[in-house]
């Protein structure tokens, strides 16, 4: 082994060894489990947004709108169809996959600022039809009155509603099955032809790359792993809120995308960590947190544009 | 039943002369700089409110010849400080960068202001109806709409006519040749930019008279002024006074039939312009990829 691949596996195992043993760290901290667990969701969230913005190098400003869905397929199904966590999750990455699937098909030809308008334009309807549609998702007070279920392997009974570690390993296991096959795909040649449709386009097309046909399937695949996120922040929150479909929150996800460092796997996980992290102590203390909020991402543009992790390495190599 | 459809269609055109004038200066922006300018909507804001700041001091008229100006200057401040380091960059950054600025923009005004929505008084003879048939028309809508006419008439007229038109509508066919004309494309790219603002400011003054004011108005309209530019075509200007027009009266006939669609017709409406003329009404070819 080289030893740039010792580093890797070092990295890598650090990571796995942090998220695991999160609840225990982060209470001592000052935090709490739930928070935890919102990272982790937020952070899936941030990579499948990642998936299409650092590595196809398309720029979807409407992912919120596959995120809501998922939560909302996720609600809708605990509510009215069955008690069933896992079937929850099921059907609300269903969703998220099947809208992006079929929108995608409208937006793929676009390109840069445009696809970027587009796809606010097109996530904004969901947003419409969630907040409209009062007697199926509640509205503008949000789709409320289901809960998270008892997960049944028969033999065992796992109780994740009122056992807040339970719940928060029972998240990392999707989180680590989703990520499982995000490292898969983006490692297939499949995953190359995407990275080399963000290095350069038009080679890729001399090549006989059916260029609209990857990005189509790349925004597919981010889709349905959004709806998995947005489906697992319902559970979190027993709750699906209207404004999780709105571009403002799309923007938060580009943002941690970003501010993580888009070019590499984990950066959006941390760019979520620290996003989550501040938002939650700054809308503690101060009811001005938007401004904050506003002003890191003015920070970040100027200042850090290649990220954290980018800053980092930038760093290490100079 | 004639006059519900003839009052929503009015009511429509009124609305869709707001988001013609957003999404012009969203356009020129656009076409000029490649940036999305997110905080358009939040330049709308301060137009507004700086109008209900003077309005006590020079009347309604004083605010509307005073108020557009001076957004524009704050839009050129901030295109100078924060915008201009981003072009030639991934237009991802100017529009993570606009994104954070309506932010600070919305929780700013907020704050200096007050959360609760402003009213801006109106002269009163603007304020009566002009006749008791049609009562929905009123003397300040009539005016709103002929300023907005008179308005997006001189754009034109500026973009046709004057030598700073000329350089932006070349600057947005192709700013390389532009500049190796020996124009400064900074200073084009400045200029334009206030442009847009100062239009964003004036709708920010108008939308006051007739909405009121609150902090997070500008938002709701910029969604729309997104959709007249899809619909109309981007890099078209004639196409984006269309498309908002063409949504304006859209939404206000549905909301007739099918109140609660109302909003949902402008996204049906792009995504069948996407479906059948990707380019837009009056789009260019290869525009749009």
């Amino acid at each position: 082994m080289t030893a740039a691949q010792v580093r890797r596996l070092a990295v890598l195992a650090a990571i796995w060894i942090a998220l695991l043993l999160a609840p225990y760290w982060m209470v001592p901290l000052g935090g709490y489990t739930a928070l935890a667990t919102r990272v982790l969701v937020l952070g899936l969230a941030a990579m499948s947004v990642n998936f299409l913005l650092g590595f196809t190098g398309v720029l979807s400003f409407g992912h919120a709108a596959y995120f809501g869905l998922g939560a909302y397929g996720a609600g809708l199904t605990l509510k009215y169809l069955a008690p069933s966590t896992p079937l929850s999750l099921l059907l609300g990455m269903l969703l998220g996959g099947v809208a992006g699937a079929i929108l995608g098909a409208l937006i793929v030809r676009r390109r840069g600022v445009y696809f970027a308008m587009v796809t606010i334009a097109f996530g904004q309807v969901f947003y419409y039809i969630a907040f409209q549609w009062s007697s199926l998702t509640g509205g503008d007070d949000g789709l409320r009155g289901f809960s998270r279920q008892p997960l049944d392997f028969g033999f065992l009974r796992v109780d994740i509603l009122a056992n807040a570690n339970n719940f928060y390993y029972f998240v990392l296991v999707c989180f680590a099955l989703a990520v499982g096959v995000m490292g898969f795909i983006l490692r297939s040649p499949f995953g190359r032809t995407m990275i080399a449709i963000r290095e350069n386009e038009r080679r890729a097309r001399f090549l006989g790359i059916p260029v609209e046909l990857h990005i189509w399937i790349a925004f597919t695949l981010s889709c349905f792993f959004m709806g998995l996120a947005g489906a697992l922040y319902a559970l979190v929150n027993n709750f699906a809120d209207p404004r999780g479909l709105h571009y403002s929150q799309s923007g938060d996800f580009v943002m941690m995308a970003v501010m993580g460092g888009m070019r590499s796997f984990w950066g959006p996980l941390l760019g979520a960590s620290v996003f989550v992290i501040l938002q939650d102590y700054l809308s503690s203390v101060t009811i001005n947190w938007m401004s904050f909020v506003g002003m890191l991402f003015v920070l970040v543009v100027l200042f850090f544009p290649r990220g954290l992790l980018g800053f980092v390495r930038g760093r290490g190599r100079a | 039943m004639t006059q519900l459809l003839l009052f929503n269609i009015t009511n429509g055109l009124i609305i869709g002369a707001f988001y013609v004038l957003m999404a012009l200066g969203l356009s020129l922006i656009l076409n000029l700089s490649n940036v999305i300018n997110f905080a358009h909507g939040g330049f709308l804001v301060i137009g507004g409110y700086i109008a209900y700041t003077v309005t006590p001091y020079l009347g309604f008229w004083g605010a509307l010849l005073v108020a557009p100006p001076l957004t524009a200057v704050i839009g050129l401040a901030v295109e100078r400080v924060l915008i201009r380091p981003l072009y030639g960059r991934d237009p991802l950054y100017s529009l993570l960068l606009t994104f954070g600025l309506a932010f600070i923009i919305e929780d700013g005004t907020r704050f200096i202001w007050g959360a609760q929505g402003k009213p801006v008084t109106i002269p009163t003879f603007l304020a009566q109806p002009l006749s008791y048939e049609f009562f929905f028309i009123t003397g300040y809508r009539v005016f709103m709409v002929t300023l907005v006419v008179i308005a997006v008439a001189l754009l034109f007229v500026l973009l046709r006519y004057t030598r700073l038109g000329i350089r932006i509508r070349a600057g947005t066919l192709d700013l390389e040749t532009v500049a190796a004309l020996g124009i400064n494309i900074r200073m084009l790219r400045s200029l334009n930019f206030a442009v847009g603002i100062f239009l964003a400011g004036l709708s920010g003054v108008l939308a006051a008279g007739q909405l009121g004011l609150e902090p997070t108005m500008g938002t709701g309209l910029l969604m729309p002024s997104f959709i007249a530019i899809i619909v109309g075509g981007v890099g078209s200007l004639t196409g984006t006074l269309l498309g908002g027009l063409a949504i304006g009266v859209a939404s206000g006939m549905t909301a007739v039939f099918f109140p609660a669609a109302s909003e949902a017709i402008m996204y049906v409406l792009m995504a069948v312009v996407l479906l059948v003329r990707p380019r837009g009404l009056l789009g260019e070819e290869g525009m749009m990829t």
